[in-house]
């Protein structure tokens, strides 16, 4: 018994002595491995009358499970030294800056985000949105709008023409988003409600006119719209667009061939310090032009002016992108600089919703 | 459209305030585009009392004076020669700002004596160029009063923007009218007394217009006065020309400047000794000339309506006349013409002549038809009352023309279009007050239309005349009735197709740009463009000149921008239109990008992460395959044509066919020859998605997706490399694999290429992970080898290659 103890108290120490995992499976397998000294020991107890048996069996088996024990006691420890060193060894430095993601670097023009601004705001007053080609006919852009040939008016739209064809006739950029409604007239009978966002185009370029720019026009035709849902509906827009509670707005007289009667709207601001603010303040800021279809419009598109009627509006959305998000000059708009496309662009996921905001 | 409230009260009887004016102009359809008060400059100048003007004791030249302003008693040191004790100058204290000078002043000391403020000169005064001394006044002039009443100058200018339906309000008289229509004063304008004259107007005027082209000049009303002094306006008349921004001439000519804005009534005179012969009204003969009063050399079409006499064209009928005949200080007989021009001819002679005038500006708009004789007596009074001379008859070729005309009108009418509510009365009043007269009752009124607004035909426009005077701050607001239930979407597919392209493309780090839709030829023509039908033919420059066919000129030119700039890695696109002819079908929407240096989707530059490499064309296929993907596009079905067109790389792009022939998308590298045309340089890789290519999407009974048909079984996969020829290509291994066995292959990935003199001249390696997946049971060693012969034999049939 006392070689027991002495084998015991050997191995233990072996074990203790380990310093890493094949050590102490060296010291396993001489211990408990075939050919170990526990194992010879179990090997021997086949040999032993009954009597020693009896004693020898429990203390060898004892024994085995307590260097057992040990051992894999001492290999946690080892595994978890282990893992420490490594994990010691395993240091970065976590304030190594990120490469800029592709989110982070897109961006929606301004432009498109107001369009889509515009969209959530009409699509809930029951409005869809129109279209229609840039490059367009006289009819639609002048005559059928009320603007005859000779008109003062043409001569303030600055048109872009194309050259002149044999019958005479020649095509042009349309000068506004009015022909559009011409064509949505012409193609589907009233109720209309509509809105057409779009590019327009003007011979002007100067510090405030670029050569091409955006317009909404809205158009609704029933049996019932006047001037007073005008008035309403430009109100709930301006309060809509420009997130504001509520702003005031000021109906003036005015003059489109188009429209009879026309006003230009201002609403109300303050430019407090520099800063423009919708909706407050008593500084008047002109921002679209409006009125009642004038009759020959819808005589144009043929339509009773007599049983339907109903009015229009239209606006830049460059303009109103400027108001609200702040931005100085509109020519910056086409010139696709990174710096400004960055500064006030929008990211990809900023959706304007009703539910959500239109801007966050 | 300018004019001085001085001005207005003459026509216009009214206790109202500039401010309410100023409002209510705006408020019914005349906005004032600026109000400025020549007072204002000089309010700090008043009249001052010169109590003692004594020697400077250290300077010969100078005076000290004593001033008295009314509140104060100064010292001020003075070099003007007529300073003198109990003079009344004006004063203009510290602090004030010298207009003429632009000094601001300060307390001085001048030689060692105190100086606070100055005694000012006109000049100091930006009034004149006398600077002989300082302003001297009558000794009554009160102490105090502020310059600008002294002078007369206390008269704000009112500038006006008026709409080209009203030409009457090019007249300040129509002005005057429209503000105490609106309640703000009563009209007190005089109309002209008739004056007979003696005997006939010595120079006759023919009309010399056949029967369809009479209307180019209606009428041409004349008359002689003889024995007139021309010379300098009286101060008045020159003031009130000068305020509105107009040069004095001279009498005879500011005459006709002043009826020209009082009464919108333009007017000629010709100095009868230069006219030779009678006058004719005609077409001018094509290369006919004239000089005319602008300076200028104006050279005749046809279309130009003309005045002519023995000497040729004397006068641009409606628009400017000619120096020669013009009047000037040695001019003693005046012919003074008062004529009716056609709207559309003068507009169309002043458009292609290019002539600004005033008359041209009011007779292109409407020139009131009846004012026509009683412009004349007007002018002729004032030159006979400035100029004195002997009026002879008047002399009228042609008719005026009568423009009376009445329209039907119904009072709810005014309900039905504007919503408001207004008794009929009130809308009599204000008709009446504008000049129209209403006669029967109800529904069954009449309207006549006064001759001076040929803007009102209809019962619309009387609407509007009702509505702008009211005000529509008094129309009340009403809800615009919503449908009852959620609002349905309205985008159509095409709009939601750009919006997803645009979000897209953003969200794969692309910067969106609005370039514009016009670009240089060369440009133009670099992608496909440059058809006559689109060109501009009126373009801003050389730079804008072309319809563009493609999205990619204005974005490589705006890409090479910010390079140029230093911003070399950048990535931007434009979803919009591009244009291949002139009708609407030729406009297509497209979505296009480019990528330039190392800006890569997954980040570009240097990094600690590894450093980009340049922008490949898989970059821009993959742009491509996100939108398309993003659209709703079959992508698995689509196919990839090696060479993306002629302003691609041919070897490095390709085009995404949806079937053989519709190309649905084009990516690439640039070509090379494309960039130097449009000075830029790469690395450069485009690409551009054709919205409108893509085929409507069928539409589907219901929203449910099939069931998920996920397998608990492992796929298994195996990896099998084949030597092709070079002309195979990986797509089409990939395609022949996949097809070997639709059932149980889900996935073919390529995932290794080589090519090396070990594999034979010409010859690549291309090898490929193949996913099978099982479904109802484990697959045998012999089933996976089975589809491994399968995909095998496929792929060597379809590329001619071998299994390597």
């Amino acid at each position: 018994m006392a070689d027991l103890e002495r084998l015991e108290s050997d191995i233990l120490s072996q074990v203790a002595g380990a310093d890493d995992e094949p050590a102490l499976e060296s010291v396993r397998v001489a211990a408990l491995g075939k050919k170990g000294s526990i194992s010879d020991l179990l090997k021997s107890l086949g040999s032993m009358n009954p009597e020693e048996r009896r004693t020898m069996g429990p203390a060898i088996n004892g024994l085995k499970a307590r260097v057992g024990e040990a051992i894999q006691v001492r290999r946690a420890e080892l595994q978890e030294a282990d893992l420490e060193r490594r994990l010691a060894t395993e240091k970065v430095d976590v304030t190594l800056p990120l490469r800029e993601s592709a989110l982070e670097a897109g961006r929606i023009h301004p432009v498109s985000q107001v369009m889509d601004e515009l969209t959530a705001i009409f699509a809930d007053m029951g409005f869809s949105i129109a279209e229609g080609p840039h490059i367009e006919d006289d009819f639609h852009n002048f005559t059928a709008l009320n603007i005859p040939a000779d008109h003062p008016a043409r001569e303030e739209m600055d048109t872009f023409y194309f050259p002149r064809k044999d019958d005479g006739s020649r095509m042009l950029l349309r000068t506004h988003t009015s022909p559009v409604q011409i064509r949505t007239m012409l193609e589907q009978a009233p109720p209309i409600r509509i809105i057409a966002p779009g590019r327009v185009y003007r011979c002007d370029y100067d510090q405030t006119h670029t050569p091409m720019f955006h317009q909404v026009e809205g158009l609704v035709i029933d049996e019932e719209a006047h001037l007073g849902h005008l008035k309403w509906v430009l109100e709930e827009f301006c309060k809509a667009f420009f997130e504001v509670d509520d702003v005031k707005m000021r109906f003036r007289a005015s003059h489109f061939p188009f429209t009879e009667p026309s006003m230009e709207v201002d609403i109300n601001c303050s430019r407090k310090g520099g800063e423009l603010r919708i909706g407050e303040g008593d500084d008047w800021l002109e921002i679209l032009g409006c009125g009642v279809v004038h009759p020959n419009v819808l005589r144009h598109c043929n339509l009773d002016p007599a049983r339907y009627q109903g009015f229009a509006w239209g606006m830049g959305i460059d303009r109103i992108a400027m108001l609200k998000y702040g931005m100085p000059d509109l020519r910056a708009f086409f010139s696709a600089d990174l710096r400004w496309l960055k500064h006030y662009g929008f990211s990809a996921l900023d959706m304007p919703s009703l539910a959500g905001g239109l801007s966050r | 459209m300018k004019f001085t409230l001085s001005w207005l009260r003459d026509h216009l009887d009214t206790e109202a305030t500039i401010e309410q004016i100023v409002d209510k102009l705006s408020l019914i359809g005349l906005e004032v585009e600026s109000v400025h008060n020549p007072a204002e400059a000089l309010s700090a100048f008043k009249v001052a009392h010169v109590l003692k003007a004594e020697p400077h004791p250290n300077a010969d030249k100078l005076r000290v004076c004593t001033v008295d302003t009314g509140t104060d008693t100064v010292q001020v040191v003075c070099g003007a020669p007529n300073a003198r004790t109990g003079m009344k100058g004006v004063f203009a204290p510290s602090g004030t700002h010298i207009p003429g000078t632009g000094l601001d002043l300060k307390p001085t000391r001048i030689r060692g004596v105190e100086s606070n403020g100055m005694l000012v000169s006109e000049r100091e005064m930006g009034l004149s160029d006398e600077h002989d001394g300082i302003i001297d006044l009558p000794e009554d002039t009160p102490i105090g009063t502020p310059l600008a009443e002294v002078l007369g100058l206390n008269d704000p200018v009112i500038e006006v923007a008026v709409t080209p339906n009203r030409p009457d309000a090019l007249g300040i008289s129509g002005i005057a009218r429209d503000l105490a229509a609106a309640g703000l004063g009563t009209v007190v304008t005089t109309e002209p007394e008739p004056i007979q004259g003696n005997g006939p107007c010595p120079v006759a005027v023919r009309i010399d217009f056949a029967g369809s082209d009479r209307h180019l000049c209606p009428a041409f009303a004349m008359r002689l006065v003889r024995g007139v002094r021309n010379g300098p306006s009286p101060d008045w008349l020159k003031q009130r020309l000068e305020a509105i921004g107009l040069r004095p001439i001279n009498a005879l000519v500011d005459i006709t400047n002043y009826i020209t804005y009082d009464r919108n009534r333009p007017l000629h005179v010709f100095d009868a000794a230069k006219v030779r012969g009678d006058l004719t009204v005609r077409h001018a003969r094509r290369g006919e000339e004239l000089l005319a009063l602008d300076g200028k050399t104006y050279v005749f079409e046809p279309e130009n309506v003309v005045i002519a006499d023995d000497n040729g064209v004397e006068s641009i009928g409606g628009v400017m006349g000619g120096e020669q005949s013009g009047c000037d200080e040695t001019t003693t007989d005046v012919l003074i013409e008062s004529a009716l021009w056609d709207t559309g001819a003068t507009a169309r002679t002043g458009r292609m002549l290019n002539v600004q005038s005033d008359a041209r500006y009011r007779f292109e708009r409407g020139v009131d038809p009846a004012f026509t004789i009683p412009g004349l007596d007007m002018a002729t009074a004032m030159v006979m009352e400035l100029c004195g001379g002997e009026p002879s008859e008047v002399l009228l070729a042609g008719e005026i023309p009568d423009p009376q005309r009445s329209v039907a009108f119904r009072p709810a009418e005014v309900k039905r279009l504007t919503g408001l509510d207004l008794k009929p009365d009130e809308m009599t009043r204000i008709l009446g007050d504008l000049g129209f007269e209403t006669s029967g009752q109800g529904d069954d009124m009449r309207v006549s239309v006064p001759s001076w607004r040929p803007d009102v035909h209809e019962m619309a426009d009387l609407v509007e005349e009702v509505t702008r005077i009211v005000g529509v701050d008094r129309v009340p607001t009403v809800p615009l009735p919503r449908s009852a239930g959620v609002a349905k979407p309205v985008l159509t597919l095409r709009q939601n197709r750009a919006r997803f392209a645009r979000r897209t493309l953003a969200a794969r780090g692309l910067v969106e740009a609005v370039t514009w839709s016009f670009i240089p030829k060369e440009h133009a023509e670099a992608f496909g463009g440059g058809d006559e039908a689109i060109v501009l033919s009126n373009p801003i420059s050389s730079e804008m000149s072309d319809m563009r066919p493609s999205l990619l000129p204005g974005l490589i030119a705006a890409a090479q921008r910010n390079a140029d700039r230093g911003f070399s890695d950048l990535a931007l696109f434009e979803v919009g239109g591009v244009y291949h002819g002139d009708r609407p079908e030729d406009q297509d929407e497209v979505a296009a990008g480019v990528r330039r240096g190392t800006a890569k989707a997954g980040g570009g530059g240097r990094h600690w992460a590894g450093t980009a490499g340049p922008v490949d064309v898989f970059d821009a296929k993959a742009d491509a395959f996100d939108v398309l993907a993003a659209l709703g596009a079959p992508v698995a079905n689509l196919q990839v044509q090696q060479g993306g067109g002629d302003w691609y790389h041919p070897g490095r792009s390709g085009l995404i066919t949806l079937g053989p022939k519709t190309v649905l998308a084009r990516f690439g590298e640039l070509h090379p020859r494309t960039l130097a045309t449009l000075d830029a340089d790469g690395p450069m890789v485009a690409f551009e998605v054709y919205l409108d290519a893509l085929p409507q999407p069928r539409a589907k009974p219901t929203k449910a997706r099939p069931a998920l048909n996920a397998s608990d079984l492992m796929p298994v996969t195996r990896d099998f490399a084949f030597v092709v020829g070079p002309s195979v290509q990986a797509g089409d291994i990939v395609r022949a694999a996949r097809g070997a066995d639709k059932a149980l292959i889900t996935g073919v990935s390529v995932f290794d290429l080589f090519a090396g003199a070990s594999l034979g001249e010409g010859r690549k390696s291309v090898a490929i992970e193949v996913t099978l997946q099982p479904r109802d049971r484990t697959l045998t060693d012999e089933e996976i080898d089975a589809v491994a012969a399968k995909i095998v034999a496929a792929v060597e049939k379809a590329t001619g290659g071998t299994l390597r």
